[in-house]
């Protein structure tokens, strides 16, 4: 495990025929087994569905099929405004309400380039990070359940993520579905007496990682069931279009918070963690490891955060019409890049609102992961991907 | 069975299986906006406006999302709907009324909708197509 | 990083014919974009992946727009031959007159790929291709050879705009059910009309709405609790 250097060049030599997955033959005699995964399964994280072809235990073949969550949210978006939007982005990682609402705010403040006032990219940040926190204890506590932990670790995350939650609710009004981001700052303040709270939530998360890690990370059956499984090779994930957790766990350094600096991120000190192996052992203890550098994220911005407004008063938030164009806004997601992409024909609807899934592209390489090991591997592995269907399938 | 979330004309079909599947005596839930009538998302071309289309629903919980106090108090109201139901008469449960429906047609994905849009037996009003696509709507 | 003008340089250099053309974005974000033709595009994609300075390895974002057919309204100066009456004398003279012409732009599909690097760290380069019409000629060459991350995007593009990708290792729907035939996010799409009545009603079907509650007036809970009478 190596922290971040300020270099991010990796070697990308690549060997012939890498751009597929390999075939695998099956031996022995007798037939395949066809079995679909889904779409109503216990371990898949919504209704998802994966057509396997197993030779006894090992698989042959993985094709995954979605759409079972296709809300046409894109379409939606062509009829209404562009703020009208913003309480749909809510529903699309809903597990992450609050970083889904800002990649969106993002790419609308780059399409018009309208300015954020301090406060506001201060808030923004803390509640991102919350939210990365929230979004990397439950994809531990649910890959644990995965592995047959029946669901007490997972209890444990969901303690400290209902701590959050009523966080937010207290901020802006919902547990979940906050539609709290705008174009050009924030919908609502925060009262001292809200940081306070923060700051009190966050002297007990420190202790809650490390009762996770002690719990977890020296346990050997999670070492056993993870170490070695759905290995992913670096040129192939960045080929791929992984991003996320996936993609650092594979040891490519590339976290767009230290590439792009998009917001006020280049003033936090914070390292990026880096696996050595690519397998789900490695995703856990990223994930485990940049809660912990969220943590430190998020202590900065309490002590920094600036007085003064959290939205431009000369901001025009409703009926604002941008200048015909197009842009491409993208955030680091807790799952990966969340992108958006918004061409504007001068009207006060989008002509055409893309959504870049982290999700659905991090599957591309799922049946590369997968073939060779044992179905209840699949299930891990899958987990380990960390997707969410409203993202997947919008 | 508690139906949370959207409910597409992909999953339909599913949903319409597994409940017949689903041994008597059973009982339906239908949490959030979106398994009632389709919620936010009503305008969509792959969104199915309320399970209830094809099932029969005991319970309907609002809100999007709805809070977990809702759902607890949906799991109450159920329980207060079953101790309603006396065991004779009209009022009786499905499982003991032998000419009650307990298994409903699954719809098929035609190449434009799903075919039929509602079940008659559950949905009493008509929804006239279900076969409209690309073109002009006469 | 390189400019727009200097990437579509060291294209041209590279491969040549590549019919590489610059589309300014006009909006604050200056993300320009290069059309490529069709025919070239998966040779200036290999270009752009394995060019030491560029070392574009990382496709972000694929996706279609639909531009449909439009209709243009031009005022053209037309030379006319006029026949006249002047003084009881019919003389033909030539007038430049002014008339409307409408003419109808044929439409397109567009495929929009925006690249990263990542071992360089810059980006995004946004390169684009577009089908030569709506109906028939919808094919467009595949780069999921070039960058494996398109292969999910291209086949929700298939799905939901109709670009057929040639070169694709496995081109079916990705999001709609095998049967279904249409194209949803093309703009001319008409949805199934399944539902019953509008949210906000207003003109005949506010009518039916009153009459409706009307009916159903006095038999609610709430009613029943304040005694209210049911109407008949």
């Amino acid at each position: 495990m190596s922290s971040s250097a300020t270099d991010i060049s990796v070697d990308l030599a690549k060997p012939p025929g890498w751009n597929r997955p390999p075939l695998i033959e099956p031996d022995g005699e007798g037939e395949l087994l066809e079995l679909a995964m889904g779409p109503h399964h216990p371990s898949t994280h919504g209704v998802f569905r994966m057509d396997v072809a197993l030779d006894g235990e090992r698989v042959i073949r993985l094709k995954p099929v979605f759409g079972y969550l296709h809300r046409n949210h894109e379409k939606l978006a062509e009829g209404m405004s562009y703020l009208a939007s913003m309480p749909f982005t809510d529903r699309l990682d809903y597990m992450c309400p609050l970083t889904n609402n800002w990649a969106y705010a993002l790419a609308v403040e780059k399409l018009t380039g309208q300015e954020v006032p301090e406060r506001a990219e201060y808030l923004r940040v803390i509640l991102g990070e919350l939210t990365r926190v929230v979004n990397h204890a439950s994809a531990i506590g649910f890959l644990t359940q995965e592995m047959g932990a029946s669901g007490t670790p997972l209890m444990y995350a969901f303690r400290e993520r209902e701590k959050i939650l009523d966080l937010f609710e207290a901020l802006t009004g919902a547990r979940m579905m906050v539609n709290y981001m705008r174009f050009g700052g924030c919908r609502v303040d925060a009262t001292p007496a809200w940081l306070a709270g923060v700051r009190k939530v966050l002297d007990g998360l420190p202790k809650f990682a490390d009762e996770f890690e002690n719990l977890l990370c020296s346990n050997e059956i999670v070492m056993a069931r993870a170490q070695g499984v759905g290995i992913l090779r670096p040129e192939l994930a960045v080929n791929a279009g992984i991003t996320g957790p996936m993609l650092r766990a594979s040891g490519v350094n590339y976290d767009i918070r230290k590439v792009d600096k998009y917001g006020i991120y280049d003033r936090f000190k914070f390292r990026v963690p880096l696996g050595d192996h690519g397998d789900v052992y490695d995703r856990f203890m990223i994930r485990l490891l940049e809660m912990r550098e969220s943590f430190g994220i998020i202590d900065q911005a309490l002590k920094d955060i600036p007085g003064g407004p959290v939205m431009d008063p000369k901001a025009k938030v409703r009926g604002f019409r941008p200048k015909a164009g197009e842009a491409y806004g993208r955030i680091e997601g807790p799952k990966g890049e969340l992108g958006f992409y918004l061409i504007s024909d001068g009207g006060p609807n989008p002509y055409r609102y893309r959504i870049r899934p982290p999700s659905l592209i991090n599957l591309t390489v799922l049946e590369d992961m997968c073939l060779g090991s044992n179905v209840a591997d699949v299930v891990l592995i899958f987990g380990s991907v960390d997707i969410v269907l409203g993202e997947v399938d919008r | 069975m508690i139906i949370s979330g959207t409910v597409t004309k992909k999953m339909a079909p599913q949903v319409v299986r597994l409940y017949n599947q689903m041994a008597e005596p059973k009982y339906v839930i239908a949490m959030g906006a979106c398994a009632i009538s389709g919620g936010p998302f009503k305008q969509g071309y792959n969104v199915l406006k309320g399970i209830d289309r094809y099932i029969p629903v005991d319970v309907h919980i609002p809100g999007c999302p709805p809070r977990p106090e809702a759902l607890l108090h949906a799991f109450i109201t159920l329980q207060k709907k079953i101790d309603g139901q006396s065991l004779t008469g009209e009022n009786r449960p499905r499982h003991l009324n032998v000419e009650a429906q307990s298994e409903f047609p699954v719809p098929v994905q035609g190449e434009h909708d799903l075919e039929p849009a509602s079940n008659p037996g559950v949905w009493p009003v008509e929804i006239k197509t279900g076969t409209k696509g690309l073109g002009t709507r006469d | 990083m390189k400019t727009v003008e200097e990437i579509k340089a060291a294209i041209d250099a590279a491969v040549p014919g590549a019919g590489v053309e610059i589309v300014p974005n006009p909006s604050v974000s200056a993300q320009h974009s290069l059309r490529l033709a069709p025919e070239a595009a998966v040779a200036v994609a290999t270009f752009l992946r394995d060019d030491a300075e560029l070392s574009l390895d990382f496709l972000s974002n694929a996706t279609g727009v639909d531009w449909p057919d439009k209709e243009v309204a031009e005022k053209v100066k037309v030379t006319r031959l006029v026949t006249k009456t002047v003084d009881g004398v019919e003389t033909t003279a030539e007038e430049t007159v002014e008339e409307t012409q409408k003419h109808v732009v044929p439409g397109c599909l567009e495929a929009v790929y925006h690249l990263f690097s990542v071992a360089r760290g810059h980006g995004p380069v946004v390169i684009r291709m577009k089908t030569a019409n709506r109906t028939d000629g919808v094919q467009l060459p595949s780069l999921t050879p070039v960058w494996r991350s398109a292969e999910f995007q291209e086949r929700e593009i298939f799905d939901l705009f109709g670009i057929v990708f040639t070169g694709h290792p496995d081109l079916r729907r990705l999001l709609m059910w095998e049967e279904f035939k249409d194209h949803p996010m093309r703009r001319d799409y008409v949805e199934p009309d399944d539902f019953e009545y509008e949210p906000t009603a207003h003109d005949d079907v506010l009518k039916r709405a009153e009459a409706h509650r009307s009916r159903e007036q006095g038999s609610g809970i709430r009613d029943q609790e304040r005694g209210v009478e049911a109407a008949q």
